[in-house]
């Protein structure tokens, strides 16, 4: 086999990755399967398809999974309803049932001129089923409409990338067949680095007192919700909004609605400010 | 190189088949790893590996199939040698006695030593004084007391592949471990099966179609009930005395199956140590509830879990009257009333929190003889639930 010409993954300007990411994303592309990535909420998983889009310059469809999401719909949806009403009352051409196949994000991701970056996200959100009748459609990329009898082929294998939240198992007939990535919490080091890249302007006493008290926070057992990534970065923002320059961790903590998101966890951290046993992870 | 690899994973109950293998080989073919065992680690790490809860068991593997492939590498030694730097430079913030201590290791006796411990070591290590690791007085690893030693992880940047497998940062991730609510919901949540009955209020397309055309054209339009879950279940848990120390597992359980919209039925009853005449509605063994009475009450379609460490002393399982109580239904031993139990439902299972370990030598054994027993772990309660819904499951030979 002749050494393949492909585009690499290195990341982009507002997203920053590491050696595990990377090679995930790219055997995703040699290989040409589905990229499945989870990780702790907060982490950017979405965004890294956001990342993979604007890195390889390709356009990003996104297919968003809610609980009522079936298979068929990323694939076509066909418009009865529209044409039995059109019939009853004489509107539009009925007799081309092509007017009523309208292409779901799959079927779109299949049908464009160039390679796309699908992402499907949370898939984890619908049915038990859901991936297991996705499973043909990603390994040949193609599906046929039924009722026109017409054969949707990709022209270009898209890249497909897929995150889950871990709210249900997923099959293992669908993860053997997808390249997995977990995203880690990222290190302090890390996380300064990703700070950065949000909020360049930001002094860099704040951006250490913030992280020092971030960091804190999180490794307090007791919470149920623990604050990630991308509530540090809201966090900052506010701060810097609102003009504060110093924060230390202390009973007066600003803005702490934007690190913790649930009332037991404000209830346990003002416990523990107020001197209660300590517990450390 | 690899396929000895893979089988190390096989051996440790990671699914990986031809198919990762292949995937693998194409991958390095590429030339994805770079040549590097980092690399490789990455790679190998992506392909192979299809859930968090593995990832464990990917980085013991790896540190167990690539020991000693790595630890003379340069990198190691770099890093060492910046850490010896570093430490010569922070010499003036060190105590004379910790100075002293610095002094006791040259720089080459230190790596000398670091790799015979890399060596000797298998596990990660939190704490004590010899093993590489963190927050102990080694002189190897970092978080620790005051003696100088050798940084080992903790640094971003260019730490090595074993390194960072070492760290083993996917432990907390493994599914063997005991588990949260919302792990025992999602479990919980695969019992449901799901029917159409009650109120019609869905709109059925295409029997909408067909009377439609029936009806030469004119709109016909037809409803049919929604989908909605079946399944009843019944739970009867073990409180008190034994079970005090995984009260909190108990409670646990008992809130996911409550909070799970998916049963159409739920009931849940308590007894202590062993099932006899009555069970308890509540905790406190007020509001009694006769097991004949249930049973007429609940058919066979029910899946029985039970919950309970079925640990008590034999006499309570084997004897009549092993319960104390004098009822006359209270002088059948209690073995006959779990084997009645089982015997009612087509489907039941008993999760047990004790660790697997622990469960021969003692009344579990016995109970084992009567139920399916899983242990309470994410792992367990997901075979216990495969088990309450593949169908009449073979009664196995006692």
């Amino acid at each position: 086999m002749s050494e393949p010409t492909f585009v690499r993954f290195r990341g982009t300007d507002s997203y920053l990755t590491n050696d595990a990411l990377e090679a995930a994303v790219n055997c995703a592309l040699v290989l040409e399967r589905p990229l499945l990535v989870k990780g702790e909420p907060g982490t950017g998983k979405t965004l890294l398809a956001e990342a993979v889009a604007e890195g390889l310059g390709m356009p990003l469809i996104r297919w968003h999974v809610k609980s009522t999401t079936r298979a068929q719909d990323g694939l076509y949806v066909y418009d009865t309803v529209q044409r039995l009403y059109d019939s009853r009352f004489g509107d539009g051409d009925v007799k081309d049932i092509r007017r009523y196949i309208k292409k779901g994000p799959l079927g779109q991701a299949f049908a464009a001129d160039s390679r796309v970056v699908l992402l499907i996200d949370e898939v984890d959100k619908a049915d038990l089923e859901f991936p297991n009748d996705l499973l043909h459609e990603l390994d040949r990329m193609q599906f046929r409409v039924d009722e026109t009898g017409d054969d949707v082929v990709a022209k270009q294998r898209p890249v497909v990338v897929i995150t889950s939240n871990n709210e249900k198992e997923l099959p293992d007939a669908f993860l053997r067949r997808c390249v997995f990535h977990f995203i880690d919490f990222p290190t302090p080091e890390l996380m300064r680095r990703i700070v950065r890249v949000h909020h360049p302007e930001v002094e860099e006493s704040l951006v250490e007192q913030a992280l020092g008290v971030f960091y804190e926070i999180r490794n307090m057992r007791r919470l149920r919700k623990r604050p990630s990534t991308s509530e540090l970065i809201d966090w900052i923002a506010v701060l810097r909004a609102a003009g504060v320059a110093n924060v230390k961790l202390d009973q007066k903590l600003p803005y702490l609605g934007a690190l913790l998101k649930k009332e037991q966890d404000v209830v346990a951290l003002a416990d523990q400010l107020a001197g209660g046993p300590r517990y450390r992870s | 190189m690899f396929v000895p690899f893979v089988y190390e994973l096989r051996a440790r109950g990671v699914p990986v088949g031809t198919q990762e293998a292949m995937n693998l080989a194409r991958a390095l073919e590429a030339g994805l790893h770079e040549s590097s065992l980092e690399g490789f680690y990455d790679v190998a790490k992506a392909l192979l590996i299809h859930s968090e809860a593995h990832l464990d068991d990917f980085d013991q593997a790896f540190m167990k199939h690539f020991k000693g492939v790595e630890v003379e590498a340069k990198k190691l030694k770099a890093e060492l040698l910046e850490w010896l730097a570093e430490a010569k430079e922070r010499v003036r913030e060190l105590t004379p006695e910790e100075r002293a201590l610095l002094e006791q290791f040259d720089a080459e006796e230190l790596r000398r030593l670091f790799e015979e411990r890399m060596n000797e070591q298998d596990a990660r290590h939190d704490g004590g004084n010899r093993w590489i690791g963190t927050g102990g007085t080694s002189p190897f690893g970092h978080s620790g007391a005051a003696r100088p030693g050798i940084r080992a992880g903790g640094a971003g940047g260019n730490r090595s592949a074993i390194q960072v497998a070492t760290e083993r940062r996917y432990a907390a991730y493994r599914d063997d471990v005991t588990l949260d609510v919302r792990q025992m919901a999602v479990a919980l949540r695969k019992l449901r099966a799901l029917t159409r009955d009650g109120a019609e209020e869905e709109l059925d397309l295409d029997e909408t179609i067909a009377e439609t055309a029936k009806n030469a054209g004119e709109l016909e339009i037809v409803m049919r009930p929604p989908r909605r879950p079946n399944t009843r279940v019944l739970l009867l848990m073990d409180v008190g005395g034994s079970m005090d120390p995984y009260a909190h597992l108990a409670s646990r359980l008992f809130t996911a199956a409550k909070k799970s919209a998916h049963f159409k039925e739920l009931r849940c009853y308590y007894f202590h140590n062993c099932v006899y005449g009555k069970v308890f509605e509540d905790a406190t063994f007020t509001k009694p509830v006769r097991v004949r009475d249930l049973l007429a009450d609940c058919g066979p379609h029910y899946k029985l879990i039970m919950m309970g460490d079925a640990l008590m002393a034999p006499y309570e399982l084997l004897q009549a009257g092993g319960s104390h109580d004098l009822g006359p239904e209270d002088r059948v031993e209690g073995i006959v009333w779990l084997m009645t139990l089982e015997d009612h439902f087509e489907r039941s299972c008993w999760l047990n929190p004790e660790p697997e370990k622990y469960w021969g030598g003692n009344t579990i054994e016995y109970v084992r003889q009567v139920f399916e027993m899983f242990p309470l772990t994410a792992e367990g309660l997901g075979n216990a639930v495969t088990h309450l819904t593949k169908g009449k499951t073979a009664r196995r030979a006692r």
